[in-house]
């Protein structure tokens, strides 16, 4: 039962067939039995990815080599095959599938028909026999109407459904070795959920060994046996998951378990009913509307009868899965989009209705925090200019905004000679450092954060949480805080307000909405976090009654 | 679908009316008279007077105008001021070799640009890559009279396998058409060749770093299949906009390789009606000439629901 599936030993791989190249993989030894699922950690850089492209023989040719070491897939040395024998134990001995469903897939190709390119290149199946297993394999993995799907476009599908699509293709000559890299990043927390279980499910049917990629913690309790921990292209830590979470050997690991936030709320900060209200919209509504041919209107509402209040200084969280309209409502704030009905006030100002010229002077006033540090910086502007445009703009003199640059970017860390500088020279973490001295430069009221700290490695995602802190802290700013992590929001928030389909669920301090949630959609989101069982700071399982959920559920730690 | 057409049919009206009267308005404020071009150097003032009203050249402009457009309603394009022929007679003599040089060069284009482009992204970087490149910029480059006489000296005058020029209808045989299509069909297309390459390439450069090309990989399909059925669909949209744009370029005319190759195409028709400042045929190219490319754009925009399902009007 237990053979070896996968064996890698002493792998590297350089930049380049130079034995001088810079190695991207140093030294890399893993094994994956019959069965079991080996979960492989790290944050971004840290080579997880090529240790999986190393197994399909996917990497990059003649960019990034592998220089010493074996791969051992099902006994056979995967390093020295020929291109040939990879394309015939692809999908047949070793599958894959990858991060993002939304474009993993051909989008010009019915779904059927790109499982049906894996039966008709390794089997020598008839159409109706083919057409019979990918039916059946598409019902496995769960999907509905499978003779509807089997003749939709990818686009037509919701992204749980095309990540299905992926392990149905992947699985469906049974491969012995799944490799997942990051499956589940990009779905919804209850959507993840679903996905977690369908993997462990299948592979128990089929024995599977499976190679999972993550970056996150909460995952890794979900599904793995073993974990793998890597850094910089080193396997710092192998264990058991049990070991691992308890009793981590390796300071890096250590590290990244204490970093990844509790979904315990922090302690509330004590409630000021003096501080001024900066900012409350009272039913705020964004509607879409589409006309067909026929002259039909089809409205979506985005966002439906939003009311929120903000104080100075307090934090406020809107938590929510894609499409909630969390990030309608933080836009429409911005009157970056057009709110259709509601009002907006802004330090007791209605903003919602007055035109581009007249919002000019009020701008200043909330400032925003984007998603994606890496496009959300324009590339060819030094950080200086980036942080002085606003004020500028404003009428400030250049060599005095140029100043106040000088001492934001102090505030956030950040060398006095990043003002002379371009974005591309920043990590992730440093440019959302500098998107939040810019923000700053206006000397806001309100500070939106949508998904701020999302696309960061969890290290970094704490010590941004923590200047947030700080800021906030020291100049008083009121924080709208979105996110789609419960996690980030228990630490963070002091109210949270829970959004679906563009309603108001549930709204109120962090603590009761997070430990005691009066709606059954929280309480699913809630059971939905992955690893919610584990208090992972400090290597321990939750104990009973601290944990949100008001059952203890089965958490798989046995390995 | 349906609907979208009938909008864009509908929204092509507005455009064709305003082509038409900047060009009757271009046509009556250059400088030339279509009377004296006819009456010769040694005619009287008085002669000129009596060709321009029996023309109808001294009516107000805007009755011209809406003369003009009336007949065309009627599907009457006019008389020739010069020979007197009408002009749809004119331009459907021409159009025959217009239409089989552009669909023979538009063709060929393809079928060499399109795996040159594919082949190309595909060994990017490597020696292929940069000649096929290389190639493209001379395509650009060499102006295409150059290509047209080089290629009749080698064909035509050295080896005399080709005719030098001249044209002959397919209604008189393949053969004799085919003679004296093949000279111009690779001038023209040099030219074609290298920009629908270079798009191709830069567009399956694009797409072969998509994630679906990845998972193709993944399968363990080869890399024909990888580029034929999941790339090369995905890039095809640039390509197809380039190529529609093209053929509507060849067939509004081609005059250095009419003229080169002595064919009498829509080119000359065109150039030698300017010079003569023949308005009624140049009014009536003019017309037709936007009237095609609105159908061309509307044709691609068409293909491109075709090629990628997300695309719908």
């Amino acid at each position: 039962m237990s053979g070896k599936v996968v064996e890698i030993n002493n792998l590297v791989v350089g930049v380049g067939a130079q034995p001088d190249a810079a190695k991207i993989l140093d030294n890399v030894s893993l094994q994956v039995s019959e069965g079991e699922t080996l979960c492989l950690v790290g944050e971004s850089g840290s080579g997880k990815s090529v240790t999986s492209l190393t197994i399909m023989g996917l990497l990059p040719k003649k960019i990034l080599v592998p220089t010493h070491g074996s791969v051992r897939l099902a006994g056979e040395e995967i390093l020295t095959a020929t291109d040939r024998r990879l394309r015939a134990l692809r999908a047949t001995t070793m599958a894959m599938i990858f991060q993002e469903p939304m474009t993993a897939l051909n989008p010009v190709v019915p779904v059927g028909k790109q499982i049906d390119e894996v039966l008709r290149t390794h089997t020598s199946l008839d159409a109706r026999s083919r057409r019979k297993r990918i039916l059946e394999m598409m019902e496995q993995v769960r999907l509905p109407d499978v003779e509807r799907i089997f003749a939709s476009y990818p686009h037509r599908l919701s992204g749980g459904q095309r990540q299905r699509i992926m392990i149905a293709m992947a699985l469906v000559l049974e491969p012995k070795l799944l490799i997942a890299d990051e499956p589940t990043t990009a779905l919804d927390v209850t959507t993840q959920k679903q996905i977690l279980s369908l993997i462990r499910d299948l592979q128990k049917d089929h024995g599977t060994a499976v190679l999972f990629i993550t970056h996150d913690m909460g995952v890794v309790a979900e599904i793995a046996d073993r974990v793998a921990v890597m850094r910089y292209g080193h396997v710092v830590e192998t264990g058991p998951l049990d070991a691992i979470l308890r009793a981590p050997t390796q300071d890096y690991t250590r590290n990244l378990l204490s970093a990844v936030p509790s979904l315990v709320p922090r302690a509330a900060r004590p409630a000021t009913a003096s501080a001024p209200v900066v900012l409350d919209t009272s039913e705020l509504t964004k509607v879409y509307r589409e006309r067909s041919i026929l002259g039909k209107v089809r409205e979506v509402a985005a966002a439906k009868d939003v009311t929120l209040t903000l104080h100075r200084g307090r934090t406020l969280g809107i938590v929510g899965e894609s499409g909630s309209g969390k990030s309608t409502v933080a836009r429409c704030i911005l009157r970056l989009i057009d709110p259709t009905s509601g009002g907006i006030r802004v330090i007791g100002k209605e903003i919602s209705f007055l035109s581009r010229n007249l919002l000019r002077p009020h701008r200043k006033h909330i400032q925003i925090i984007f998603q994606d540090p890496y496009r959300s910086l324009n590339p060819r502007l030094t950080v200086g200019e980036t942080i002085a445009e606003g004020p500028v703009n404003y009428g400030t003199p250049k060599p005095e905004a140029l100043r106040r640059a000088r001492e934001l970017l102090e505030l956030v860390d950040l060398p006095p000679d990043a003002i002379s500088r371009y974005p591309h020279q920043f990590s992730g973490g440093q440019r959302q450092r500098i998107a939040i001295a810019r923000a700053l430069a206006m000397d806001p009221d309100v500070l939106v954060a949508d998904e701020a700290v999302s696309a960061l490695d969890v290290s970094v995602q704490a010590q941004v949480l923590q200047l947030l802190d700080d800021i906030q802290a020291r100049l008083g700013i009121a924080l709208l805080f979105i996110t789609h992590d419960l996690r980030v929001a228990a630490q963070i928030c002091d109210d949270v307000i829970v959004m679906q389909h563009g309603h108001i669920v549930e709204q109120g301090p962090a603590g009761d909405i997070l430990t005691n949630p009066k709606q059954a959609y929280t309480q699913q989101l809630l059971d939905a976090a992955p690893g919610r069982g584990w208090d992972f700071a400090n290597f321990r399982p939750l104990a009973a009654g601290m944990a949100a959920p008001a059952k203890t559920r089965d958490i798989a730690l046995n390995s | 679908m349906l609907g979208y057409l009938i909008r864009r049919i509908l929204a092509a009206i507005p455009v064709m009316g305003v082509v038409a009267l900047v060009v009757f308005l271009l046509l009556r404020l250059t400088p030339g008279d279509p009377a004296a071009i006819i009456a010769g150097d040694l005619a009287t003032p008085e002669q000129l007077e009596r060709i321009r009203t029996s023309l109808g050249l001294n009516e107000p402009l805007h009755t011209q105008f809406l003369t003009w457009i009336w007949k065309i309603l009627q599907g009457d394009l006019g008389v020739s001021l010069i020979s007197q022929v009408p002009v749809i007679k004119m331009i459907s003599q021409r159009i025959e070799p217009t239409i089989s040089i552009a669909l023979s060069t538009i063709t060929l284009a393809i079928l060499i640009a399109v795996p040159l482009g594919v082949i190309a992204a595909w060994k990017h970087g490597t020696w292929i890559d940069r000649v096929v490149m290389s190639l493209s910029v001379l395509g650009f480059s060499v102006p295409v009279f150059v290509v047209g006489y080089v290629l009749i000296q080698i064909f035509a005058i050295e080896f005399r396998w080709l005719p030098v020029q001249g044209f002959r209808s397919i209604t008189g045989g393949f053969g004799p058409f085919f003679e004296r299509a093949i000279l111009p069909t690779m001038a023209l297309s040099f030219i074609y060749i290298a920009l629908i390459a270079r798009i191709t390439r830069a567009s399956m450069l694009e797409v072969l770093g998509e994630d679906y090309v990845r998972t193709a990989r993944a399968k363990g399909i080869g890399e024909a299949g990888v580029l034929m059925r999941h790339a090369l669909r995905n890039a095809a949209v640039p390509v197809i906009t380039v190529i529609g744009t093209g053929f509507a370029l060849l067939i509004s005319g081609v005059v250095v390789t009419e003229s080169v190759f002595n064919i009498p195409g829509i080119g000359r028709l065109t150039v030698d009606a300017v010079l003569a400042r023949d308005y009624p045929v140049i009014q009536a190219m003019i017309l037709l000439t936007s009237g095609l490319y609105v159908t061309i754009n509307l044709v691609i925009d068409l293909l491109y629901t075709l090629l990628d399902p997300r695309i719908r009007y």
